[in-house]
């Protein structure tokens, strides 16, 4: 079917084709900004921290274990050692985590078609803290000194079991209304109180040395990155990743409504298991190691909305940079800011996104 | 494309709302459902868009059960646009065109798909809001995006929800001209549910009336615009006068109160 029109309007189809032509390169020249940043941010935070450490240094380093052998570095140097032993797991523990908590929390937002949600909103941030908390207070208990030096495996495991447990409950009790998204938000809300419920009681009842532990994991923080765990975490969060963003074109067309969504060919309901899915699998298994690291999963697909627009095709890669650069600047800020002494990166976004979301919401031309 | 009904039967846990409804509408004609709130247009305009699925019955295309095509051919075959949307995240105009290319996109935008857009803002005459939000834009332009997008999905049927239903005088018969051209020049087929009796006797071949779940009357204009079939329908003593535009109803009062002097 051709759309009929009459032959003297044909001179305005070059105008449209220039109006999406210009707003596409432009989103484009945005996201190509944003990764430039990242990598600036990523060389400024390896050479930034309490030993020093010159960014050519870095540089050369870099270089040295991607092409070996041209820029040889001597490899007990205490700069190599500060560069890759220290810092670099730390940045890329960093940059995983911002991306999968602002990815997951893009997609939710869309397909709760609500924007106060963020990858915890299903009770998830509950879940894994009650699992950390389990694994705290009775893990030496169970395991006896194995824990002393699986600690950190043993917390991560029961934080992303838990954590994903949520995830089922809120399914469990959302399928009897057929998945409606009021009853997947509320779910959450009530499996969330749950879990803090068991959370507080653990509190209650572990003794000072383990609860000053259990308040710290919880504040989030990224000292526990080794090269291990960017191993174990780096392929479920790429693939995670590009799942939701193969699934834009999807989500894009749930923001018309759901019946239109239902018109335009969208298994609306299978939509929302495996997007929902995956956002709780790639926040969980950054949060098993990092603690609850809030802000960057609301605030980063908010302020990408403002730069880029909805069209998550161009708004699920970009919130993912933006939260990336966001938590890797903030850990950055929380281990320098008061050098020797870190502070829990947690309370850093939180400090600073909160007044930053603000500017943005009184600022943003409606 | 011909879509027929066949004794299609649809409820909600709490009540029933279609009660074997059977019926054919012709290529390239354009088709009224009227009736009283409540009497089951929307739910019977969702499940021909296989928005509902029904309890019993079945919708045939060209012959071919719904039912048996997949999700994406039908997204080809049947363009819906509901009554009411609540946008929460506000996308331009250009993006909510786009949208209606969806089930022909795998993942670019082809110069192709560009140019079926930029046809569908011509046709419906807003080439100077593409830029615009949509939460920035009046009742009737919004409707005109609407209508947009569903051209440009390219379907062969078209299903509108109350098109006209928050619209002004001059905004209603825009939209529904803009129909009117759309099957004349393209041969599809529009369903749509209306409210006003009078839009509908006005821009319709054939008009199909409901009452409680069940078709009471189709036929063309004339033949179902009649001041009993509104008595007995509606529940209102109307007037129905002969116009340039097909009949015209007056309603006077509802059946069985008492008669007031005229005004």
């Amino acid at each position: 079917m051709r759309i009929p029109i009459e032959k003297s309007q044909n001179q305005d189809f070059a105008g449209i084709r220039d109006l999406y032509e210009r707003h596409a390169t432009r989103k484009l020249v945005w996201l190509a900004a944003l990764l430039a940043l990242l990598v600036l941010a990523t060389l400024y935070s390896t050479a930034t921290g309490a030993a020093e450490v010159s960014i050519k240094e870095v540089v050369r380093v870099i270089a040295d274990k991607l092409v070996p052998g041209i820029f040889p570095v001597a490899g007990n140097s205490l700069a190599h050692t500060v560069i890759v032993e220290l810092r670099l797991p730390r940045i890329f523990l960093a940059i995983l985590t911002g991306m999968s908590l602002a990815g997951a929390g893009t997609v939710m937002q869309g397909i709760l078609r609500n924007p106060l949600v963020d990858p915890y909103t299903l009770g998830l941030s509950s879940g894994a803290a009650f699992g950390a908390a389990l694994a705290i207070v009775l893990g030496p208990v169970f395991f006896g000194s194995a824990f002393y030096h699986l600690g950190q495996y043993i917390i991560a495991v029961s934080a992303f079991m838990f954590g994903t447990l949520t995830m089922i409950l809120v399914y469990c009790i959302a399928s009897f209304k057929n998945l409606a998204t009021e009853t997947l938000v509320l779910g959450g809300v009530a499996v969330g109180y749950l879990f803090s419920a068991g959370l507080s009681a653990l509190k209650y009842v572990s003794d000072d040395e383990k609860l000053k532990e259990l308040v710290v994991w919880l504040m989030g923080g990224l000292w526990g990155a080794t090269w291990e765990t960017i191993g174990l975490i780096v392929l479920p969060v790429l693939i995670g990743l590009l799942i939701l963003w193969r699934l834009a074109w999807d989500i894009n067309a749930l923001s018309a409504g759901e019946e239109v969504a239902l018109n335009l060919g969208v298994n609306v309901k299978r939509l929302r298991i495996v997007s929902l899915a995956v956002c709780s699998l790639i926040a969980s298994i950054t949060i098993a190691f990092t603690g609850i690291i809030g802000f960057i999963g609301l605030v980063a697909p908010h302020i990408c909305r403002i730069l880029i627009g909805s069209d998550n095709r161009f708004l699920i890669p970009c919130a993912s940079l933006m939260g990336a650069i966001l938590l890797l600047m903030s850990d950055t800020l929380a281990r320098t800011i008061i050098a020797p002494t870190e502070i829990p990166v947690g309370i850093v976004t939180a400090l600073i996104g909160a007044p930053f979301f603000i500017y943005l919401l009184i600022k943003k031309r409606t | 494309m011909k879509i027929m009904l066949k004794d299609i039967c649809f409820s909600y846990p709490s009540h029933d709302v279609l009660d074997e409804v059977t019926m054919e509408v012709a290529e390239g004609e354009i088709l009224s459902i009227v009736g009283p709130n409540g009497s089951g247009k929307s739910t019977l305009l969702k499940c021909m868009a296989r928005i509902l699925k029904p309890k019993n019955g079945a919708v045939f295309l060209d012959g071919k059960q719904a039912a048996k095509i997949n999700t994406l051919a039908l997204a080809k075959i049947l363009g819906y646009v509901p009554q009411a949307s609540a946008d929460v995240f506000q996308a331009t105009v250009l993006e909510t065109i786009l949208m209606g290319r969806k089930p022909h996109l795998k993942w670019g935008v082809s110069s192709n798909d560009i140019d079926i857009i930029a046809r569908a803002i011509q046709f419906t005459g807003i080439a100077d809001l593409a830029e615009r939000r949509l939460d920035q834009l009046s009742g009737g332009q919004k409707q005109k995006v609407f209508i947009a997008r569903v051209l440009a999905q390219e379907p062969e049927i078209f299903l509108f929800d109350e098109p006209t239903s928050s619209l002004d005088i001059r905004h209603q018969l825009e939209v529904l001209e803009t129909v009117r051209q759309l099957v004349k020049h393209s041969k599809r087929t529009v369903i749509m549910v209306l409210h006003d009796l009078n839009l509908a006797s006005r821009f319709s071949d054939k008009i199909v009336m409901l009452k409680n779940g069940r078709i009471f009357a189709s036929g063309d204009p004339e033949a179902i615009i009649t001041e009993e079939n509104i008595s007995s329908v509606f529940g209102v003593v109307a007037s129905v006068v002969e116009s340039t535009c097909g009949p015209y109803v007056i309603p006077l009062r509802p059946v069985g109160e008492p008669v007031e002097v005229a005004k």
